[in-house]
């Protein structure tokens, strides 16, 4: 019953180490080191990391950023509300904000080429969840955050919001084509 | 010094209460198991509206009452349940009186005053904000106000636990150093006392502001903080069920620790480490640096993930080296087979400390992972992970723990026994289907904290595939067995105290008995084999080991086929 009793020698930290517990220690932290080395050298070999560029911003700057864009590379619109429906050049920069409770507006990508996707929310707390290859982003009010993407596969793609955002974050979904 | 005090040593187990102490105990546990009642209640609508095919609630009711559900489980059960074993470890396990008992009344009265301050709110309807409360999204005052005035009720009893440490040490009821379990009480109670200190340092400004005071909280900010509360209050659960873990270990085996150097480190690791752990929350935000991601989730966070892979390896062993010693020496696992799997005390703790290990213990460290993480962030799979760890690891290991003290601390014949026997199997493997098929739906991607996974109303809906259906049905009706599981355990507790058989409380004194050092070792080890003291912890370990580097390798995998990313 030694674990809830004081220990039986003073010196207990003296006490040698069983081997059975010294290949272990060896065996973990080996194992540790090698997971550290995956996360940094995910950033030199590696196409799938998140980019840390963020500004602040307002909503009436990035709604303005965002104006700019659709106003000039809208190609059609979408649903009942007339969403536009944006195809910015590759290599440019594309907006895409975050409110209660839609993603506006929807984008036309081109498969294998790159683009800045700026992401920002006019209000709460809201999720870039990108469907159906489930790459999860934050999005924080405030904080413009871009991203450089590069889609690998053509399709259309969903953007759930899966950070709660009040009584309508379940009918908040945008898109993204990709061609 | 002497006070007006009496100690009782139960006949039942040798344990010395006084008796102080032990009305403080018995209080904080009963209201926890109360909090489980209600946590356990609510939990009914969360699964059977996210159950597709069922879809109870209304979308306002079901996020009122998931927000309940996570505050009354996460915090209320599990802290007040975690004060009584604080107490227990430090006045039953050293055998001293509890300091200032009226501080100790007063952080019992703030905490139950602030847990239902801050249901009230809840319930009211207008504070659905989910545990997490992220600013802007406002709840009502009170909301805040309940959490705070519980926060302080539970740092006034960290500092109960502190002067009674002061008070065992300065009337020497015990020799030496303390015990091992009461130990890892002391590093959870620091953690919490940084975790408590956190969550005031966030959530007074955020009550300000939610009455005008103050105009505004930076969201980035608060995420931050908060999560040095949210996330670190579930790294006391770990300190905590891990020293129960000992307990048991100790009670159930008389084992004892294989080395206290190890363990004590690894407890010592959590102290500097776990914390920084609260960094991998914001791996997917923006305005964090890299650098910051990966030094404090990897380089820092893996020095606590080394210290739960050594107490995973030592309690097992610990049992073993014990069981062997008792003769149980045929092949690997003749220790493990003969072990009393009909005690619920012990399975729990074990079906506890195989699912932490496996389920939560892998799941959070791929999550964990600055790149991996973006593919399961805010999905189901993290309510999946923490299911693991903070339900299965935490709750049922609180639940074997009060197994053994309705007879101990209560002093009340079990009522039911056979019931009590199977609930930890049960409760236990329900819980583990239900966090797999929920980590299985949030690798399809389904979102947690979403009542309608078809969309309904969305001019843009997207069609989940079908396993993603299935994955969610699932998970409503592993949730159901759990409850199932949960309410035997209500039953068998709550029954006993009510109607059980009301045991001797044995000799009353009023001087307390000094309890001394445990036996010296025995100087010859016997070694199982291959010159291992404990083969069979060490094959399991090696299992474990195997498992964890390929799932963590499979995801990676996956990671690599997505869009590029810079």
């Amino acid at each position: 019953m030694s674990a809830i009793l004081p220990p039986a020698e003073r010196l207990w930290y003296k006490h040698p180490i069983d081997r059975v517990e010294g290949t272990w220690i060896v065996i973990a932290l080996t194992w540790c080191l090698i997971m550290f080395a995956m996360m940094v050298g995910w950033h030199i070999w590696g196409n799938q990391n998140l980019s840390t560029e963020t500004y602040r911003t307002k909503p009436e700057l990035f709604t303005a950023k965002a104006q700019a864009m659709v106003d000039k590379h809208t190609v059609r619109t979408e649903t009942d509300e007339k969403t536009p429906v944006v195809a910015p050049p590759p290599g440019s920069d594309v907006y895409m904000l975050a409110r209660l409770w839609s993603f506006w507006p929807i984008l036309e990508l081109e498969k294998d080429k790159t683009y800045r996707l700026h992401l920002t929310s006019m209000d709460y707390n809201h999720g870039f969840s990108l469907q159906p290859a489930n790459i999860n982003i934050q999005i924080v009010p405030g904080f413009e955050h871009v991203i450089t993407v590069t889609p690998n596969q053509s399709g259309t793609f969903s953007v759930v919001c899966n950070e709660f955002c009040g009584i309508g974050h379940h009918r908040m979904v945008g898109r993204i084509y990709v061609k | 010094m002497t006070v007006a005090t009496t100690y009782r040593t139960c006949p039942r187990s040798g344990l010395q209460f006084e008796h102080q102490a032990e009305t403080l105990m018995k209080a904080n546990a009963f209201v926890a198991v109360v909090w489980l009642l209600v946590g356990g209640l609510l939990a009914i609508g969360v699964v059977l509206t996210r159950w597709p095919a069922v879809h109870w609630l209304e979308a306002e009711t079901f996020y009122m009452v998931l927000t309940a559900h996570g505050i009354d489980m996460l915090i209320f059960w599990i802290i007040f349940f975690e004060i009584a074993v604080l107490y227990f470890c430090a006045s039953t396990l050293l055998r001293c009186r509890i300091a200032t008992p009226k501080f100790a009344w007063l952080a019992f009265a703030l905490m139950l005053i602030g847990s239902v301050v801050n249901n009230i709110a809840v319930f009211r309807g207008a504070s659905s904000v989910m545990m997490t409360s992220y600013v802007p999204m406002m709840a009502e005052p009170n909301f805040y106000l309940g959490l705070i005035l519980f926060a302080v009720g539970a740092l006034i009893a960290c500092f109960v636990f502190f002067g009674t440490l002061v008070v065992a040490k300065r009337e020497k009821t015990y020799e030496g150093s303390v015990p091992l379990v009461t130990f890892g009480a002391i590093t959870a109670a620091i953690i919490a006392v940084f975790t408590i200190a956190s969550g005031a340092i966030i959530l007074i400004p955020t009550w300000l502001m939610s009455l005008g005071v103050v105009k505004e909280v930076n969201p980035l900010v608060y995420r931050t903080i908060w999560w040095a509360f949210g996330h670190s209050s579930q790294q006391i659960n770990v300190a905590a069920h891990i020293s129960v873990w000992y307990l048991v270990a100790a009670i159930a085996f008389g084992a004892k620790p294989m080395s206290e150097r190890v363990s004590r480190t690894a407890f010592l690791l959590y102290i500097l480490f776990l914390q920084l752990a609260s960094a991998h929350h914001l791996l997917a935000d923006p305005g964090l640096s890299t650098g910051w991601k990966v030094v404090n989730t990897s380089y820092f966070m893996y020095f606590a993930v080394l210290a739960s892979m050594l107490h995973g390896l030592t309690i097992p062993g610990a049992m073993e080296v014990a069981q062997r010693q008792k003769g149980f020496t045929k092949g690997l696992f003749e220790w493990l087979r003969k072990a009393p799997w009909g005690n619920p005390t012990f399975s729990g703790v074990f079906i506890a400390l195989i699912g932490f290990g496996f389920l939560g213990g892998i799941s959070g460290v791929m999550m964990g992972t600055e790149q991996l993480n973006m593919i399961i962030h805010n999905t189901i799979y993290v309510p999946g992970h923490f299911h693991a760890t903070v339900v299965v690891g935490t709750t049922l290991t609180f639940m074997a723990l009060t197994y053994y003290l309705i007879p101990v601390l209560f002093r009340r014949e079990m009522i039911a026994p056979a019931l009590a026997r199977w609930q930890p199997y049960l409760f236990g493997f329900s819980m583990y289907f239900f966090c797999l098929v929920m980590m299985g739906a949030g690798t399809l991607g389904v979102s947690r904290r979403h009542w309608d996974m078809a969309f309904q109303g969305a001019a843009l809906a997207y069609e989940w595939p079908g396993a993603a259906y299935l994955m969610m049905a699932l998970v409503g009706l592993g949730g159901i067995v759990a409850i199932a599981g949960g309410a035997i355990y209500i039953y068998v507790t709550v029954g006993s105290l009510l109607w059980g058989k009301k045991l001797e409380s044995g000799a009353i004194s009023a001087k307390f008995t000094p309890v001394g050092r445990a036996a010296p070792t025995v100087a010859a080890q016997s070694y199982g084999s291959i010159g291992f003291a404990a083969p069979g912890t060490f094959a399991l370990a090696m299992v474990f080991l195997l498992s964890f580097v390929l799932y963590y390798f499979i995801n990676w995998k996956y990671l690599s086929t997505l869009w590029g990313l810079s």
